[in-house]
């Protein structure tokens, strides 16, 4: 008989340095204890987090790759929006 | 992350081959682009892919069980902590790797299924029994050593997902490797019997460990599309030169004896190793090794005495969801 699939979730650390939450990866669980105790076994055997989130796969929505130029295509020709655009004279030092 | 989730593009023409994607697709492999789930990619890059990820995991899943052989019988209770750190980690090196090998559409039960109905295949190297603590250290130093030699290429592969699970794999492995390494020395230090128990076990394991890296270029089945598309870096008999020649400088520091009569060095500073016994690789392969109805019975009694956990964690997740819903 098939093993019957259950929820994939996805995994998100907060680790100690003070940065926001980032994605490591996904695992399959009944429910959200389940979920949150498979993901300190799986993702913080040695110290990574402080702070663990997990979310149903299902639930996230994603950008669509083929339609990534229409999405990220207009912030690449605004050069302007970068500090290095700017010429600041030698004498102003950094600013 | 994306088998049942993310996949809104499955009824759409993702999987329909044309010959100006493939061109595509081949541009962006040769500009060390990362492909990445959702996009486009050739049916048979898929398939490899799958197959090599899934069997991957399969032989971290069943690596756990040879050296799980010797946890309760580990020599103190430092060398017990640390054997069972690692064989925890080689189950989460699995997990991560189920994650990968999922993202390409196949979901994690369907894969454990094929390797337990025996369809999908496992590293050859974990049909061979671990008979004495020696054994652990081999596994440690060699089996592991001879991982790391393959995976370090591997987190610049092609494929996002797979990828990232070795960089993640390759961090924790190198505690593997010297773990091995010290019991080998300590047993290489230790008594006339000992040391003898070390050389039995380097003995026995040092073809097996050659074997890991595949066969022989010329007849590797699956090395040209896969250099193709850059999730292989190094061609076999690359990497196994690479093994030979960090080993047999760490054997001699040890004290032991490859068992390999013939080895020598050669001008360019490589050992050249004696022929390979390739038969005996393809009877492990084939089912025929020491241990391989073992390994396969071991994974499915542990799956089938888990299922009413899984089970009940089902029913007790729905049990509480329809409750939630009733309030």
């Amino acid at each position: 008989m098939a093993t019957p699939n259950t929820q994939l979730w996805e995994v998100f650390i907060r680790s100690r340095n003070g940065l926001a939450h980032k994605h490591v990866g996904s695992l399959h669980a009944a429910d959200t204890t389940l979920a949150l105790q498979a993901a300190r076994d799986i993702y913080t055997r040695r110290g990574e987090g402080l702070s663990i989130w997990v979310v149903p796969s299902n639930a996230i929505t994603a950008s669509d790759p083929s339609e990534k130029g229409m999405m990220f295509e207009p912030a690449e020709s605004k050069i302007y929006r970068h500090p290095t655009f700017y010429d600041v004279p030698d004498e102003v030092g950094h600013m | 992350m994306y088998t049942q989730a993310l996949n809104a593009s499955d009824a759409e023409d993702r999987y329909i081959e044309d010959a100006d994607r493939s061109a595509q697709f081949q541009a962006r492999i040769d500009a060390d682009d990362r492909i990445e789930p959702n996009d486009w990619m050739p049916a048979a890059y898929r398939k490899t892919l799958t197959r090599q990820i899934s069997q991957h995991a399969h032989s971290e899943i069943v690596g756990m069980l040879p050296e799980g052989n010797w946890i309760t019988r580990a020599p103190s209770l430092r060398r017990k902590a640390a054997l069972l750190a690692k064989v925890q980690d080689e189950c989460g090196h699995g997990l991560y790797l189920y994650a990968a090998a999922e993202t390409l559409g196949t979901s994690r039960e369907e894969l454990v299924d094929l390797m337990l109905s025996g369809k999908a295949k496992y590293s050859s190297i974990f049909n061979y029994p671990t008979l004495t603590w020696a054994d652990i250290g081999v596994i440690g130093w060699l089996v592991d050593g001879a991982a790391i030699m393959n995976q370090i290429p591997l987190c610049r592969c092609s494929y996002g997902p797979y990828a990232r699970a070795m960089i993640r794999v390759c961090k924790e492995e190198s505690f593997h490797q010297r773990q091995g390494f010290e019991i080998m020395l300590t047993l290489a230090r230790g008594s006339e019997e000992q040391k003898a128990m070390a050389q039995s076990a380097l003995d026995r394991w040092w073809w097996p460990v050659l074997m890991m890296f595949g066969p022989p270029d010329k007849v590797s089945q699956h090395s040209d599309t896969s250099t193709k598309w850059k999730i292989k870096r190094f061609s076999n008999d690359e990497l196994r030169q690479k093994f030979v020649d960090a080993t047999v400088p760490q054997a001699y520091y040890l004290g032991l004896t490859i068992p390999d009569p013939g080895m020598k060095q050669n001008e360019s500073g490589n050992w050249e190793y004696s022929a390979i016994d390739w038969s005996e690789f393809n009877a492990v392969l084939a089912g025929n090794g020491p241990c391989n109805r073992d390994r396969l019975a071991a994974r499915r009694k542990a799956h089938d005495e888990g299922s009413w956990v899984r089970e009940a964690a089902q029913a007790y997740a729905e049990k509480r969801k329809s409750r939630k819903a009733a309030a």
